[in-house]
């Protein structure tokens, strides 16, 4: 269940904290009756039962995901502007319209469990408690950024959360993570990682690799294929010879997830937790969209429909599904839901302001951790004879 | 296998390349015909002339089909069919494997790697595979036609994993003919057209655009369309190539000499400039092909000048630049007025942010230049005699004061930098 809102978390660092306080407390947010809801696609397991559709929330947990998604989808549509404005340099890859994944994943697990993915990272840091000031000023490479503002979007990390980030080079982390789960079956932790891929690194050599070692050793590793259904601008069906692919792991079991519905998500991911603290690795195919192209340089535009787009935005958007649930379930008024959103968007403002006055990193940044920290390796200038810094 | 491909696709093209003997000639007679393109429109001509006139060649790689990120395949697909012309799923080490297969039945195969960066999955079937298909088969086997282009290269802002230059780990591989790394758009139709048809597998490395093209072509057209990544330059129509391994003197001078390749050359062409404003006169060199380099001309020139300094984007331990040092120290020894100099990237991970002080700007080489030709009149028996040039204070206090210099390098950077 999630404990508490990204929302309050994000609000509970920044100045204008005190706007958001007594609105949360209007909304229904500490109801917690269980609402039983049925997910509207069902799921479909290879060599696996798969779980009920029924999934159990409760108004809390929905507003919850509301304010989490909204969050997220602010923070990505500012980001853009942020980017056109070149206020955000290096490459910038956005998750708006895969929301429900990040939200539905983390409602279902704990901080003990680890997250492991690629470049699409900045709304699954937010989901693991980082904030938005944080995570501003790392997209514009800020002293105060989760990264020191050294990594820039694709390399967002938070250790104490298990967020063992963001990676640059598709399909790399995927081995990564499963031996992070390694490592917590060998410490008999308990906990399990989840290691995103995309449709597109599904078809990397590595990933097989990974998996037959995770297959092996009965790893704690859950492999989520976010299936958006391109592949920066090639699709699904062009690249893969199956794209089923929750069935790619052959002999390791895998279910196929409706990804635009974050309680199937959730339900989902609590299933899987408990498969692979059992039996080992699983594969889950979140079927979902994203909205922008592949990075900011995509139009995103000339592979794909605008129809597309907007139908899936229509049809399937996963914001949108929940802002329904919650007025059919009479939780919480239209125009409560639409106030909440504007305090978002204010408070997004607000983080970016903060970001921005937040100075960059100091220039001898640029020669720290390329090493560990007094071992002794000097940097060498352009020239050998014009900086000699022993890297700190 | 080897005699079949040269007869069936090389032919007239094979000779032609025989030919020339110096490029001018070339681009003085056939610079009137072209049209003013950039170096990716020049790469794609390229690529349409390739698939035209071999049947056996083909063009693939990520996301190639709908004309590629960088918009060099722009067209092919739609012209040559998709039989030919083909995107991959997402598997760098795939795409170099299926390559090296596809040349071994004597096909010319035309992979992309999107961008330099991510050649590393494939660096293992480039290495293992594809250098020593030939030798290790005893001349049986081997992966001629292969060209994997990739473009390479800093942005301005591509952080760590679009900027980086890799040339020099595949200079490390015998039996690769690495990189060519075209500095024009002229430059990058011919070498690419002759990159394809060398009979060794070629690595071939292209400078990156940006989205500025709008902005950097009234630049190009300040600088005279001169080395610009993002130059719009007259390209002929026609098929022709330019001879791999033959570097090229594009300023003549008698000071010192300047070696880089690609966009670099941009970059030492400004400081060549104002250094010579110093009144030190540099002669540029684009090497052009990395393995086998030029040796004889670098040779020539530093005979002439007696200086050298060599400028490349990748981190300076181990990059080409100390090849080349070593080379020319081998060589020049004895004529060498002054230590071989050398302007690279910084050995840190390629930055996210202050990439202008990773960089081999222009201030740091035209700081360098200065130096170099100031530090040492004569070398007699080892030891070097300084000029009483005001640079002497450099040396009595060599790290600190040489230091601050740096320092102020650097803040004149910051200044010009609108983060």
């Amino acid at each position: 269940m999630a404990s508490s809102s990204l929302l309050r978390r994000a609000i509970s660092s920044a100045p204008s904290s005190s706007l958001l306080r007594p609105m949360s407390a209007r909304l229904f947010s500490s109801d917690e009756t269980v609402l039983s809801i049925e997910t509207s696609v069902p799921y479909t397991g290879h060599k696996i039962e798969p779980p009920s559709r029924i999934v159990e929330t409760s108004p809390k947990e929905l507003l919850s995901f509301f304010r989490d998604m909204a969050l997220m989808r602010r923070m990505e549509i500012a980001a853009d502007s942020l980017y056109k404005a070149k206020l955000i340099r290096g490459f910038c890859h956005l998750y708006d319209g895969q929301e429900a994944v990040a939200v539905g994943m983390e409602a279902a697990i704990t901080k003990a469990d680890g997250i492991i993915t690629a470049y699409r990272d900045h709304c699954l840091f937010l989901g693991r408690g980082g904030t938005l000031v944080e995570a501003f000023a790392e997209l514009m490479g800020r002293k105060a950024g989760c990264s020191n503002g050294k990594g820039g979007s694709m390399h967002f990390y938070k250790k104490d959360a298990r967020f063992y980030g963001g990676h640059g080079i598709v399909g790399a982390q995927v081995p990564l993570g499963c031996g992070v789960a390694f490592a917590q079956k060998y410490n008999k932790e308990g906990a399990v990682t989840f290691a995103l891929y995309g449709d597109g690194a599904a078809n990397q050599g590595q990933l097989f690799e990974a998996l037959n070692i995770s297959a092996l050793w009965d790893l704690p590793a859950i492999l989520v294929c976010e299936n958006n259904h391109y592949g920066m601008g090639t699709a699904e069906w062009r690249a893969a010879k199956s794209p089923s692919y929750y069935k790619r792991g052959d002999y390791v079991p895998g279910l196929k997830v409706d990804g635009m519905d974050a309680l199937a998500v959730k339900q989902a991911c609590k299933f899987a937790k408990e498969h692979a603290l059992a039996n080992g690795p699983i594969i889950l195919e979140m079927d979902t969209y994203r909205y922008h192209g592949h990075s900011m340089s995509d139009p995103g535009s000339t592979y794909r429909t605008r129809d597309e787009i907007s139908g899936i935005r229509q049809e399937r958007d996963p914001l949108e599904r929940i802002r329904k649930l919650i007025l059919a379930h009479d939780i919480t008024p239209a125009s409560e839901l639409k106030d909440i959103e504007k305090e978002i968007r204010k408070h997004v403002d607000d983080a970016i302001a903060q970001a921005k006055e937040c100075p960059m990193p100091d220039e001898s940044e640029l020669f720290t951790n390329v090493y560990v920290k007094g071992y002794g390796v000097e940097s060498f200038g352009p020239d050998r004879k014009e900086i000699r810094a022993t890297l700190p | 296998m080897a005699m079949a491909l040269r007869k069936l696709g090389w032919g007239g093209v094979l000779i032609g390349r025989r030919g020339f003997s110096s490029t001018g000639e070339l681009e003085s007679s056939s610079s009137r015909d072209g049209k003013l393109v950039n170096l990716f429109t020049a790469v794609n001509q390229a690529l349409h002339i390739a698939l035209d006139t071999d049947p056996r060649s083909y063009v693939f790689g990520e996301d190639v089909s709908f004309g590629g990120v960088f918009r060099c395949t722009t067209g092919l697909a739609h012209r040559f069919g998709r039989q030919r012309v083909f995107n991959t799923p997402l598997c760098e080490q795939g795409i170099a494997g299926f390559a090296i297969g596809l040349a071994a039945m004597g096909n010319r195969a035309i992979a992309e790697i999107q961008f330099a960066d991510y050649i590393f999955p494939a660096f293992d079937q480039l290495v293992n595979e594809a250098a020593k298909f030939r030798y290790r088969s005893g001349n049986e086997f081997n992966c001629g036609g292969l060209t994997i282009r990739s473009p390479y290269g800093a942005v301005g802002h591509g952080g760590h994993y679009h900027s980086q230059s890799p040339e020099a780990f595949f200079c490390h591989v015998p039996g690769l003919k690495v990189v060519v790394i075209p500095r024009s758009p002229r430059q990058a139709k011919g070498l690419l057209l002759a990159s394809i048809r060398d009979p060794n597998p070629v690595v071939f490395f292209e400078p990156k655009a940006s989205t500025l093209k709008f902005i950097f072509r009234q630049l190009c057209k300040i600088y005279q369309c001169w080395l610009y990544r993002l130059a719009v330059e007259e390209v002929p129509d026609a098929d022709y190539m330019l001879p791999l391994s033959q570097a090229e003197v594009i300023r003549e001078g008698k000071d010192i000499t300047v070696v880089g390749w690609g966009a670099q050359l941009s970059i030492l062409e400004q400081a060549c400039e104002d250094a010579e404003k110093e009144g030190i006169s540099c002669e540029l060199i684009d090497l052009r092909t990395l393995i086998p380099w030029d040796k004889e001309t670098v040779e020539a020139s530093v005979s002439k000048t007696g200086r050298l300094l060599v400028s490349h984007e990748a981190p300076v331990t181990g990059g080409f630049g100390a090849e080349i040092s070593a080379s020319i120290i081998e060589r020049c020894f004895l004529r060498l007025e002054a230590p071989v100099a050398r302007i690279c990237g910084l050995d840190t991970p390629f930055p996210l942010v202050y990439e202008p002080f990773y960089m081999p700007t222009k201030n740091k080489s035209c700081f360098r230049l200065c130096t170099c030709e100031r530090e040492y009149t004569s070398m007699t028996k080892g030891q070097y005699k300084r000029t009483t040039f005001h640079l002497w204070i450099l040396f009595r206090q060599p790290i600190r004061a040489l230091t601050e210099a740096f320092v102020q390098i650097l803040d004149a950077i910051k200044s010009t930098v609108n983060y």
